[in-house]
């Protein structure tokens, strides 16, 4: 092989529609090196590397794997000749072992019937080599998060794959099982492999990765080594212009409580407990914080004090006002607004033009004589918005389907800003799938949110968002709250290890972190 | 609107192709035959009466459709909705007093009609929103119930002696007919065109209209967005059964004058096709049940040349076509993508909408 890269792609182009995901785009990558490939949403990245993998055709552009180049790209070329994938999402198979998910679709026999003793002992073997501890035998629903991407890892090396791209692999995983990851990936370079890491957390890529390459808007516009990089210099390059990542914020005067949950139980979608006793308060000018893996209540939560989910026990109030049992529309009209966690599902009618999207959840504030919409007025209101957040285009009867996910959130927190009577904000995953651009802008107004007396009650993945917005961080685990820090924890060097122990259960806030078990 | 009627011209080619190939088989020559039926339809008045006495209550039973179509929801019932309309159009019409003023009769008459297709499309609704239960099964079961609870009732106390059929309605409550020398166009057809402007209306520029829309859409987020999609099922149901109901205005105080087992023939299901071939638009159905009623009619009118069956499997060509080229683009009524949507990552957002761009 020589010096040939493990992987090469060549003026790699490919459009969608009207849209040009990947213009021209070249990646060297060379043996036995973590490749990290870094950009905002909708870099094309994602794109670049389903073409590596043999998952999308390029319009254009050439596909060389190890000094080949491959005519006909698809995923069993890809995995033929050692390039597999781990994608964000698994597919995995809940109600099978790890043993018969890593074989699916490639089942070793022994006299024509499938031979797991075999598979298993493999997997075993591979698990120990590699530092991926599971239990072949264990029933893959079972797994922690963490462990079913060790899975989905162990499934790409024991069909002998050397290159391995991940993409977003740390998305759904605490500090903790990020960090052991990384340990994983590093073992796996020393043995000669070679790892392509997708992703937009420029803190992982300074950890771990060897080189870098990122992209803007389709296309290449820097690769680095990355020894000696710095943030500000890849974050300078995938936006175009400096940016500062957190917004400043200071201190404010904690005024009356306006949002209320008492002892609140909810039942989730599989009909066992998701919310077992709530309790907690949200004054005017302070932003409340919820961490916690995503599953342990936060949707629930939420739901419940939208009004859109059915409460077992426990209450809701605004302004000291029960809400409990009351219509969505009649919340809203005493002061909540709410950002959805999901703006496909929950937020946005994509088939709707921006000016309709801007007065859902408000269409009764614009009616005139007889139920019927002034259209002059939701105009006004949609320009206005429009404005205020720089959304694009900026044009009110653009389909938001065709709107950039980050303008599509400036959207939805404009909107949701604008209501009238405004004493209570949640927001869910106010800036997931949102370039940073945006989230500079989304923070700033929650911000400004706070520091004009509303109550913020801010739900989100990001560790660091959280921290550096919540004035209070509570922590969720299984429906319950089981520790709020104030100001001096979240500040504290270690703020970040503790809320991720706190969030997988390992740290009992009772014991402290030091005793912590495991 | 213009891709739309881009496919439906193509299908009206394909279908013309066919139906060339039938008439050819049976040994007439194609260009005669359509010449003949255009001339017969749209080439006199008689013809272009008859097309719109066909074509009322095509706008009537594809607005039915279009509006659990625009909610989200299949109102397969229209045929049952039209149906119980008729029969109580016609009882309310042989009831009411000779004396009462032909206006205030005929309203009565059209509203007794509207209001029973409303209420047996609100049951089904209703058993949606309270048990779960499809409306597909909801509303064609109710089809069933409702031609034998007709059957029943009009056999043992209100059908004419040894027929199928109620009394004749007083002459007050009849509609006029509206000239075309002597074919059976009548002014249900402004009540027709009126609903269709009424209910475009409605769609598109009130708070309700906005809000059905909405729940047709994405009801998830007509939810968060304060609408209660119970009331929206149930409201959309009984709007869309009084249109379906008014069918009897055309055929029972229009035509017959009074109600006939089996009057309208299949209208009700016709209306699913009307309403897809007008992409679930008010003045796309108009378009759709003008040409619909022109082959229905057209047929009639030169069966002494080929067989009428020719022109109704000319109507199920069209239909098909359209159903294939919308749902080859991966529409299907709504515009939304009918292909299984890829899960891609939720910190792909831009690609992902680059993707839907596409179907889109």
């Amino acid at each position: 092989m020589g010096d040939q890269p493990a992987l090469e792609l060549r003026n790699i182009s490919k459009t969608y529609g009207a849209v040009a995901a990947n213009r021209e785009v070249s990646l060297r990558v060379e043996h036995r090196s973590i490749h990290a490939v870094v950009g905002e949403n909708g870099a094309g990245k994602s794109t670049l590397m389903k073409i590596a993998y043999g998952h999308a055709r390029a319009d254009a552009g050439e596909v060389w794997i190890k000094g080949e180049r491959i005519a006909r790209h698809s995923v069993s070329q890809a995995i033929a000749r050692g390039v597999g994938m781990v994608h964000q999402h698994f597919m995995l198979v809940g109600t099978l072992t790890v043993a018969e998910n890593v074989v699916l679709g490639q089942e070793p026999r022994r006299a024509g019937l499938l031979d797991l003793a075999r598979a298993a002992s493999e997997i075993r073997t591979l698990s120990q080599k590699f530092g991926l501890d599971v239990d072949p035998d264990a029933r893959v629903e079972d797994l922690s998060v963490g462990q079913q991407q060790r899975v989905e890892i162990l499934k790409v090396l024991w069909r002998g794959c050397d290159v391995v791209i991940l993409d977003e692999p740390t998305a759904v995983l605490t500090p903790a099982e990020a960090r052991d990851l990384f340990t994983v990936l590093r073992g796996l370079v020393q043995d000669g492999m070679t790892v392509v890491l997708i992703t937009h957390k420029l803190d992982e890529v300074l950890a771990i990765a060897t080189r870098v390459t990122v992209m803007r808007r389709g296309e290449r516009v820097a690769e680095y080594e990355a020894e000696g990089l710095t943030a500000e210099q890849i974050v300078h390059a995938m936006v175009g212009r400096p940016v500062q990542q957190y917004v400043d914020k200071q201190p404010t005067s904690l005024g009356k409580p306006m949002l209320e949950v008492r002892e609140l139980r909810v039942t989730g979608a599989r009909g066992l407990p998701a919310l077992r006793g709530i309790d907690l308060v949200v004054r005017a000018g302070e932003i409340l914080g919820i961490a916690g893996v995503e599953g342990n209540g936060q949707t629930e939560l939420v739901e419940a004090i939208v009004g859109l989910r059915d409460v077992d026990r426990g209450t809701v109030s605004i302004r000291g006002k029960p809400i409990t049992g009351q219509p969505v529309a009649h919340r809203y009209s005493v002061g909540l607004a709410h950002v959805p966690e999901d703006r496909h599902d929950r937020a946005l009618v994509l088939d709707y033009s921006i000016q309709d999207n801007s007065i859902l959840g408000q269409q009764r504030d614009f009616v005139g004589s007889f139920d019927v919409l002034d259209r002059d007025r939701v105009r006004q209101h949609a320009d206005r918005l429009i404005r205020e957040f720089d959304i694009r285009p900026p044009d009110p009867r653009h389909l938001v389907s065709g709107m950039s996910g980050g303008n599509q959130q400036k959207l939805v927190v404009a909107r949701e800003l604008s209501r009238r009577a405004l004493s209570v904000l949640i927001c869910a995953q106010p800036t997931r799938g949102v370039d940073i651009g945006a989230i500079e802008a989304i923070h700033r107004r929650m911000i400004e949110a706070r520091d004009r007396g509303l109550a913020v009650l801010l739900l989100s993945a990001e560790l660091g968002e959280l921290r550096s917005l919540s004035d209070r961080l509570a922590v969720l685990y299984k429906g319950q709250i089981v520790a709020t820090l104030g100001q001096e924890q979240l500040l504290a060097e270690d703020a970040l290890d503790n809320i991720g122990a706190m969030m997988t259960g390992a740290w009992n806030p009772g014991a402290g972190p030091k005793d912590a078990p495991q | 609107m213009k891709r739309g009627g881009l496919t439906i011209g193509f299908a009206m080619l394909v279908a013309a192709l066919a139906g060339s190939v039938l008439i050819w088989f049976i040994g007439k020559s194609p260009l005669a035959v359509y010449g003949l039926l255009l001339q017969r339809t749209w080439g006199t008045p008689y013809g272009i009466g008859e097309v719109l006495f066909r074509a009322t209550p095509l706008i009537l039973t594809g607005l039915s459709v279009m509006v659990a179509f625009k909610v989200g929801l299949f109102n397969i019932g229209a045929q049952g909705q039209l149906a119980a309309g008729s029969f109580i159009t016609a009882l309310c019409g042989a009831a009411l007093p000779a004396s009462l003023p032909g206006p205030i009769a005929v309203a009565v008459c059209v509203l007794a009609g509207m209001l029973a297709g409303a209420a047996l499309a609100g049951l089904a609704g209703i058993l949606k929103i309270r048990y779960g239960a499809h409306e597909v099964i909801n509303t064609i079961m109710l089809n069933f119930i409702v031609s034998a609870v007709i059957l029943w009732i009009g056999n043992a106390h209100v059908f004419v002696k040894y027929t199928l059929h109620t009394r004749v309605i007083s002459d007050n409550a009849t509609l006029s007919h509206l000239g075309f020398t002597g074919s059976e166009a009548n002014t249900s057809l402004l009540l027709a065109l009126g609903l269709a402007a009424a209910v475009a209306y409605f769609f598109n520029r009130t708070r309700r209209g906005f809000e059905w829309r909405a729940v047709g859409h994405n009801p998830r987020a007509a939810q968060n967005g304060g609408v209660q999609l119970a009331g929206v099922v149930i409201g959309a149901m009984v709007m869309s059964g009084a249109l379906a109901g008014a069918v009897g205005a055309n055929y029972v105080l229009g035509s017959k004058h009074y109600y006939e087992r089996g009057i309208g023939g299949d209208v009700g299901f016709m209306g699913i096709a009307v309403a897809l071939l007008g992409r679930n638009h008010p003045a796309g159905i108009v378009l759709a049940a003008l040409l619909l009623g022109t082959l229905q009619y057209g047929g009639l009118a030169v069966s002494e040349q080929v067989p009428k069956e020719i022109f109704q499997i000319l109507q199920a060509v069209i239909i098909l076509t359209v159903a294939c080229a919308s749902a080859y683009r991966g529409h299907l009524f709504k515009g939304k993508p009918a292909a299984v949507s890829v899960k891609v990552s939720q910190d792909t957002g831009g690609e992902r909408d680059a993707a839907e761009r596409e179907h889109g």
